[in-house]
């Protein structure tokens, strides 16, 4: 398993847009992604994007991204790229 | 005569007929249904077709209001397209052999309470997006289609609440204002509103009865009200009101894509000044050349730690990216004894305003000053960048600038990241440096003059004593002498001179800022069309 950590710059938090392109880019993958928001402790599957969306994840906020599956390696790559583009 | 207040989205006056905008009444009731497998069927398809209609929804809102405003029915496609709402979806009519319509309505609503209950508005207003996706489910399994707007001549639409889908789908010619009950700023159909240019209010304290179709009413955004029934003394007024404000606008807006140019040919650049990321927006919209000021204290204030490299980075990137090539200044940190975060440490002192800051904290605590330059020269990949120091008194300040500046340039090439050149200048806003300002031209690429703290320490004025007022004068001839000594000394070096303080929006000056020589004027993004206007009727 592969993690991913990134604190949140976007002012408005992991908001509707981003939130849709992370759901996106996580669903290409074959591996299971799990997006926690280290501040609540709640997890959802990064797949689907009311769970991902729900978490309310803010400025500021530390999350983590759990990989596991075959495609790990290059997904927790990709998705820290994305992150630090996106977020 | 009647008057509601609401919260405005959009400064603007209209004036017209309302129009009560009902949506279609459903008219499904709760069944217990005995085939679970067709019903899924029946779900399934309607849920396609919802689909399909987002999509139609998107592009069509991708030519009208673009990328960003349109992105939100592909998030809404994503929310329909979502295991764990379609799982609920199933689990309720399977286990309960419950009708889809009651399945999607129930579940929809469910759904949306979560994001209701959250402690964000933002996330606070996607509970309309949840009940939005399942309506338009619901009404495809009725076999409804979308509620439209039946009328000929333009109206004031005045709702409930108005969903993102219903309010892209109006006719735009159709439409002279939104007033809804509901509804927050942060919404996206305030959103699509304001990038639509219609004038609108939400959060109306008002009841919408069927009453009110057809009568007169006005809506000033700019009052943030809505006068149902004006009588003849109030129309008039917002009539004219609105008769300034169309011919104001109307004059700007053909300025934009137009050069700031004298009718004797001179030009000038006009650059924006701004203070935190989302300002692009506003830079961009007023037809900027560049940014002549980014000021980077957002990135310091409010907050209790230093900001990391990779934040800052980010929040650069994002700007110069968004400016697509056209320049980017960005001011190095400007943080002093008065404007202060607890977090850096600083004694209070005598005289702030003379004391330990700018330029001076960043020459004294290297490791601040290296982060921000990295950050600043990671995003310089992505466009045109300059850098712009504050507070520069002598020769070996820039020196010793340069020094450090190298040095992460090294650090950076060694470490293998990616980085950007940037032009690199100085504000000229102590007199010592406009006086010496010969001697800094041939060590920078630049010279950009704050004529605030120009002004102050040239007339030893405190700007925020109001006793001091009668002394003041910011056209002060010790002022403008000094402006153009640094232009000249600027010019005989070669380099480029321009103003980012108020003085620069001061349109009695622009004249005489020309005839210096000046290259370049940077103010507030609203300033930008009003003094091109005025550049172009000087000569």
């Amino acid at each position: 398993m592969k993690t991913v950590e990134y604190v949140v710059a976007d002012p408005l938090g992991l908001h509707a847009r981003p939130a849709g392109l992370l759901v996106k880019k996580a669903a290409a993958y074959k591996s299971g992604v799990t997006l926690k928001n280290a501040e609540t402790g709640r997890s959802a599957d990064a797949k689907r994007i009311m769970g991902v969306m729900s978490l309310g994840v803010k400025k500021g906020n530390r999350i983590e991204l759990s990989i596991e599956g075959e495609d790990e390696d290059t997904a927790a790559a990709e998705l820290k790229a994305f992150l630090q583009e996106n977020l | 005569m009647e008057k509601y207040y609401g919260k405005s989205v959009l400064q603007g006056i209209a004036v017209g007929k309302l129009y009560v905008f009902e949506k279609k009444q459903s008219s499904w009731t709760k069944q217990t249904i005995e085939d679970a497998d067709a019903e899924m069927v029946r779900f399934s398809s309607a849920k396609e077709k919802a689909v399909a209609q987002l999509d139609g929804l998107y592009r069509d809102a991708l030519e009208k209001v673009g990328e960003e405003n349109a992105m939100i029915f592909d998030v809404h496609k994503m929310m329909l397209d979502d295991l764990d709402y379609l799982e609920a979806i199933e689990e309720r009519i399977r286990s309960e052999m419950v009708n889809a319509e009651y399945a999607v309505t129930v579940t929809g609503e469910e759904f949306s309470a979560v994001f209701a209950s959250m402690d964000d508005d933002y996330m606070k207003a996607r509970a309309a997006d949840v009940i939005d996706i399942s309506a338009r489910v619901v009404r495809i399994l009725e076999g409804g289609e979308d509620a439209g707007l039946h009328t000929t001549e333009p109206v004031i639409v005045l709702a409930d609440d108005l969903s993102p889908s219903e309010t892209i789908q109006m006719d735009k010619t159709k439409i002279l204002a939104f007033v809804t009950k509901h509804g927050s700023a942060n919404s996206h159909t305030a959103i699509l509103a304001r990038s639509l240019n219609i004038p609108s209010l939400v959060n109306v304290d008002m009841e919408i009865l069927k009453e009110y179709h057809g009568k007169e009413a006005v809506v000033d955004g700019v009052e943030g009200a809505l006068y149902v029934e004006p009588d003849e003394q109030t129309l008039a007024e917002k009539k004219r009101g609105q008769e300034k404000l169309f011919a104001e606008a109307e004059k700007l807006q053909q300025l934009i894509g137009k050069e700031n140019i004298t009718k004797d040919g001179r030009s000038i650049k006009l650059y924006a000044n701004m203070g935190n990321v989302e300002d692009v927006e506003k830079v961009l919209k007023n037809d900027a050349g560049g940014i002549g000021l980014f000021r980077s204290e957002f990135l310091y204030l409010g907050r209790d730690t230093f900001p990391t490299e990779e934040e800052q980075f980010l929040a650069y990137k994002e700007v110069v990216s968004r400016m697509e090539g056209k320049k980017v200044i960005i001011r190095t940190l400007d943080i002093g004894a008065d404007k202060k975060a607890d977090y850096f440490g600083l004694d209070a002192e005598e005289n702030p305003a003379l004391g330990y800051r700018a330029i001076r904290i960043c020459l004294t605590q290297p490791e601040i000053f290296k982060t921000q330059l990295r950050a600043i020269y990671r995003a310089a990949a992505f466009g045109t960048v300059s850098i712009m120091f504050p507070m520069i008194i002598s020769v070996s300040e820039i020196r010793r600038i340069k020094e450090i500046v190298a040095e992460v340039k090294a650090e950076l090439t060694q470490e293998g990241v990616s980085f950007g050149e940037a032009e690199l200048g100085i504000m000229i806003e102590t007199p010592a440096a406009a006086i010496v300002s010969g001697e800094l031209a041939k060590e920078v690429e630049f010279f950009s003059i704050g004529t605030n703290d120009l002004t102050q320490y040239t007339l030893a004025i405190d700007r925020q004593n109001q006793k001091l007022e009668p002394f003041y004068d910011s056209h002060h001839p010790a002022v403008l002498r000094l402006i153009q000594m640094t232009i000249e000394n600027g010019h005989k070096a070669g380099i480029w001179v321009g103003i980012c303080g108020e003085l620069a929006a001061d349109d009695t000056l622009t004249e005489t800022f020309l005839d210096m020589g000046l290259d370049e004027l940077s103010v507030s993004p609203t300033y930008i069309l009003k003094l091109r206007d005025r550049i172009r009727n000087i000569g």
